[in-house]
């Protein structure tokens, strides 16, 4: 035993190593890109022509973020991502305020206002969450020029609202499904109406559904590209796009920093969501609803 | 005037039938349980007159009122449910509130209604908590503030005490007893537990399979139950359903039972009218007897019975003596250290309290 006993030590040690030295071998290599994007924002465009695409800044500036935010081009304007920032801003908002809305009343209704049908019209709306959007593009576009959408912000609001609301749905049911249905028939005794039930007793219940809903939404929205690049053109462009038109659209010498910063910038407002709000998110998804 | 007239109720899901024309009426101030296992449609009858259930045939009429197409709020009744349902983001208070608000009752009458209810069940000082910081007896408290409140007509219990551990249900169940003495209200409560039918009501109705077996004083369906199902449902022990056979000599009319590995016994001057006996004279019947009619022969007159013990069960304040008569367990409730496993025991019955069932209907005849 005493000669087994440090071997043994010794062994649990190694793979303590291998188990460490992994993880953080792959957290690394995750974070590699993150890393060449910050650091190459930072770069003067010579600096990293020189060759030095990894290594740390010599000089910090900030002139690529100026660049990207309001000078860039991307084939029509120089105007930066500042408008289609807003774009995306107004398009967003929007989008995810409705489709959560609607997907509460939606849950709301599956759960405590059940009718014949109404598990079949929930299964129905998951087939929403796998649906390839792909499929849908071309109809959607026929859909939008009828109702004179086509290449609008609204419109870009609607498809996004329609197409979020499987998630949002679902997010919902889950929740609703676990507040007792008694609350509902007590509120009904008490006098309570169809929407004072929902807005009194019910919603108040469900702010970590409300805040999953938001940031999934937000994120979703925010960072869709296919329906952005498919529905709208120049002006009306989500932030999405815009990033993608400047990336591809050169002038000379491609400007990496520019292009980092760009991305960047198209990417902080889901970063600062997660973060302000990412603890509510896994309490969210984990919680039941409170039990009266 | 609020009472409460049940008058051929049916409900039913596509082809099942739930409730098969129940009728049931009671008069104002009535404490009425209704009592049966799980599935006998009983929580569906109280949601039928609660208006939280579609009525399929049938008319409810609360105060003489046909209320069928009314919706809930229009009944004029307050509901307290299993669960307590209680709003879980709002204080007592507020939950308390919340019925009256939607009526547009003034905020200085609010207070008032509140603050008197909160006295009556001695929750004042939790009215500003949230129901998540409350126990399970003061949940159950503030949901009965709640329907004390409204002032109803009729209130309905749907099982109110089954969420609550054995102790407290003995509490809350003096308490209920004490409101419905205070307020005088008609009261319609909903339970599987057959004590708290037979303490807290006025009128009981045994339900099976959506059917109405009995409805009557709760001393009556304990003594008088009127079928097999009843007998045995409410009581703790159960009674005793003995075969046996019926005989008549002149006035007299008997039962004779088989006891295991001892001679029949014949338990004489079972009270039912002698018409009907002479009809089941000579016939197979089911003897009732209660646990606690059976006690220690003292000497040889009356109906006795001579039987081996086969368990003995200590209660405390009484013992269970199990044996065998007619092929089935007998269980007798006597006083301690009377009887011992495996001793012989001579046992007499009260037969003034003896019932009989027709074999094959199982109901009583009388």
């Amino acid at each position: 035993m005493a000669t087994k006993a440090p071997s043994h030590q010794r062994q649990q040690l190694l793979g303590r190593a291998i188990i460490y030295g992994g993880l953080l071998f792959m957290a690394a290599f995750y974070l590699m890109p993150l890393w060449v994007m910050i650091t190459t924002s930072v770069k003067h465009l010579d600096e990293i022509y020189a060759g030095s695409f990894i290594g740390l800044p010599k000089q910090i500036t900030f002139e690529a973020w100026q660049t990207a935010w309001s000078e860039a081009c991307n084939g029509t304007a120089c105007r930066g991502l500042k408008p289609y920032f807003i774009n995306s801003l107004l398009m967003t908002i929007p989008a995810v305020l409705l489709s959560t809305g609607i997907g509460a009343i939606n849950g709301y209704v599956i759960t405590k206002w059940r009718f014949p049908g109404s598990n079949v019209i929930f299964g129905l709306l998951l087939f929403g969450c796998f649906l390839p959007f792909q499929a849908v593009i071309l109809p959607m576009a026929q859909t939008l020029g009828m109702l004179g959408l086509a290449g609008t912000i609204p419109g870009l609001v609607l498809v996004h609202t329609v197409y979020g609301i499987a998630f949002t749905t679902l997010f919902f049911r889950n929740y609703f499904i676990s507040i007792p249905d008694e609350l509902v028939k007590a509120a009904q005794i008490d006098g309570a109406g169809f929407i004072r039930i929902f807005v009194s007793i019910i919603l108040p219940t469900a702010l970590p559904i409300i805040v999953v809903s938001c940031i999934w939404q937000f994120t979703q929205i925010w960072n869709d590209f296919l329906f952005g690049a498919s529905f709208t053109a120049g002006e009306n462009a989500p932030i999405t796009v815009a990033l993608n038109n400047i990336v591809n659209v050169s002038m000379g010498r491609k400007q990496y920093n520019v292009d980092m910063a760009a991305a960047m910038i198209a990417a902080l407002p889901t970063l600062i969501v997660y973060v302000v709000a990412g603890r509510y998110f896994v309490r969210g998804l984990t919680a039941g609803a409170v039990k009266g | 005037m609020s009472t409460l007239e049940i008058d051929r109720i049916r409900k039913s899901y596509g082809i099942h039938e739930v409730l098969k024309e129940v009728s049931i009426s009671i008069a104002t101030g009535d404490f009425l349980v209704l009592l049966g296992p799980s599935g006998c449609g009983k929580s569906t009858l109280l949601n039928m007159i609660a208006g939280l259930d579609s009525i399929t045939g049938g008319e409810v009429r609360i105060a003489g009122k046909v209320v069928n197409d009314l919706s809930p709020k229009d009944r004029d009744i307050a509901m307290v449910f299993q669960s307590y349902a209680l709003y879980p983001t709002m204080t007592v208070r507020q939950n308390i509130e919340f019925g009256m608000k939607i009526r547009g009752v003034p905020p200085a009458e609010r207070e008032k209604a509140v603050s008197k209810a909160a006295d009556l069940l001695q929750m004042t000082h939790l009215l500003d908590r949230k129901p998540a910081q409350l126990s399970g007896g003061q949940r159950q408290r503030v949901a009965m503030g709640r329907a004390i409140v409204r002032q109803p007509k009729l209130f309905l219990f749907d099982e109110p005490l089954s969420n609550l551990d054995a102790k407290l249900r003995v509490d809350m169940r003096t308490e209920i007893k004490r409101l419905h003495a205070r307020l005088g209200t008609t009261i319609v409560y909903v339970t599987h537990d057959q004590i708290e039918a037979m303490t807290l009501a006025t009128r009981v109705a045994v339900m099976k399979d959506g059917v109405v077996q009995q409805l009557d004083e709760p001393q009556v369906v304990y003594d008088r139950p009127a079928n097999v199902y009843v007998a045995k449902f409410v009581g703790s022990p159960s009674m005793n359903i003995i075969p046996g056979v019926l005989e008549v000599q002149g006035s007299t009319v008997s039962a004779v039972v088989d006891v295991a590995n001892r001679q029949p016994a014949r338990i004489s001057g079972i009270p039912m009218s002698l018409e009907t006996a002479r009809k089941y004279a000579g016939k197979k019947v089911l003897v009732g007897i209660r646990p606690e009619n059976f006690s220690i022969a003292a000497g040889d007159h009356g109906s006795t019975l001579a039987v081996d013990i086969d368990v003995v069960e200590p209660t405390g304040p009484d013992t269970l003596v199990v044996f065998n008569c007619g092929g089935v367990e007998v269980t007798a409730r006597l006083p301690p250290k009377q009887a011992s496993a495996g001793s012989e025991a001579v046992l007499s019955v009260d037969t003034s309290k003896v019932v009989i069932f027709d074999a094959i209907s199982e109901t009583r005849i009388d």
